[in-house]
């Protein structure tokens, strides 16, 4: 019997379950190596170089030389891994949140001085238009 | 209480007088006396590791640290500068035995380095100290990987944590810390997701209704409090191992502080 997943219907949102955490073993796991000041440096040295260390995907790695957060979250990768990619950048979480939300960083902190996004018509994919 | 990366950057950088952030700290003013007069001796402090100590090579889903010494992380950005955490081995390791003997199967670790997810709450209520002026129990809950655990689990086994703490031969004062939260929500699309009708009503039902609150299940965090909201699970581990009747001493709630809502309560036992 398959197992209950009611959280697919959540609007853009990729929970970190069994199946992605799968998916995304070898690019989470290269995350966690930017902890080091010597792998973060020798990462923007050359990105290419460091990814084809991994056994990762060709969509895994173009999504990090992208810096395309959405790609990577449905390609298994997890913000709390990715973050290190933000700080290896030197971007804040708050940037990296407004990329995903496809806004700019003033509209973003705007939205979050005024209390952050509602949950009103963003429980459920297809409760409002732009769902 | 919550624990946001960017709350910690803000005291190290000293900028919590900034119109942005001194709301947020004014709340926290109370709470810095009332710990300075409480002055316990061990804080058993329930966090959770953000992909630092714990990858996807393990991901236990409790784990207590019963080492002595704690080493700050570097999180990609350097390590904060605050001081080394002291743990409690003696208790520590007489708790790993007797709440695994109660049905818990925790994890013990002895080499662990611990992130903002730990030091933060230390530093909302101790500040910019020389060195941490009580010992702390790292336990870390996997609330990254879904699923954690549930609400039930953690509340039960706040109850084990303190029939375990009681039954501790030596004098202690203990507090028990639960921390993460509340709702936010740090990725995809729908990235800034903040409910304050949420929020208030955990805390309501947290101090009022815990019972009731241990029931609510993981999707209901996910959906209406966002993908990072369900790290409230872990404040249910605090408050099972509180009386069921407590007494509310400090409650603060502020929005933003960068991407989260944050949260901070202090219960206490009816003293007799």
């Amino acid at each position: 019997m398959a197992l209950d997943k009611p959280y697919k219907d959540i609007p853009g949102t990729t929970v970190f379950d069994s199946d992605m955490a799968r998916a995304g073993y070898h690019v989470n796991q290269f995350c966690m190596t930017l902890m080091k000041a010597e792998n973060r440096e020798r990462f923007l040295a050359d990105e290419r170089a460091y990814l084809d260390e991994w056994p990762m995907t060709g969509e895994q790695k173009q999504a990090v030389l992208d810096r395309d957060y959405n790609a990577l979250l449905k390609l298994g990768a997890n913000v709390y891994y990715f973050g290190k990619l933000f700080f290896t950048d030197k971007v804040s979480f708050q940037k990296g949140a407004s990329l995903m939300a496809g806004m700019s960083e003033e509209e973003y902190l705007a939205m979050m001085v005024n209390g952050g996004r509602s949950p009103e018509g963003n429980r459920y994919i297809g409760e409002k238009d732009d769902g | 209480m919550s624990h946001v990366p960017a709350i910690g950057a803000a005291v190290d950088l000293g900028k919590t007088g900034e119109p942005y952030w001194q709301p947020l700290f004014a709340g926290f003013e109370f709470s810095k006396q009332w710990i300075a007069d409480e002055k316990p001796d061990v804080i058993f402090l329930v966090y959770n590791d953000h992909a630092t100590a714990f990858g996807l090579d393990n991901i236990p889903t409790f784990a207590i640290g019963c080492a002595g010494e704690f080493e700050i992380a570097d999180e990609g950005w350097g390590a904060r500068p605050v001081p080394v955490v002291k743990g409690a081995p003696d208790l520590a390791w007489h708790i790993r035995q007797s709440v695994i003997q109660d049905d818990f199967d925790l994890t013990t670790v002895n080499e662990m380095k611990v992130d903002h997810g730990l030091t933060v709450p230390l530093t909302l209520m101790y500040g910019q100290p020389e060195a941490w002026p009580c010992l702390v129990i790292p336990f870390a809950v996997n609330v990254i990987v879904y699923p954690p655990p549930s609400g039930r689990r953690c509340y039960l086994l706040g109850k084990a944590i303190r029939r375990a703490i009681e039954s501790f031969d030596e004098d202690l004062n203990v507090q028990v810390w639960g921390t993460g939260g509340m709702s936010h929500q740090l990725q995809g699309p729908r990235a800034g997701l903040i409910n304050q009708e949420f929020d208030r009503k955990f805390l309501d039902d947290l101090v009022d209704n815990p019972d009731e609150l241990a029931n609510v299940p993981h999707i209901d965090y996910m959906r209406d409090a966002g993908s990072e909201g369900i790290e409230l699970v872990m404040w249910l581990i605090m408050r099972g191992a509180l009386d069921n009747k407590v007494k509310e001493v400090h409650r603060h709630y502020h929005v933003p502080a960068s991407n989260t809502a944050v949260g901070h309560i202090i219960l206490e036992n009816l003293r007799q």
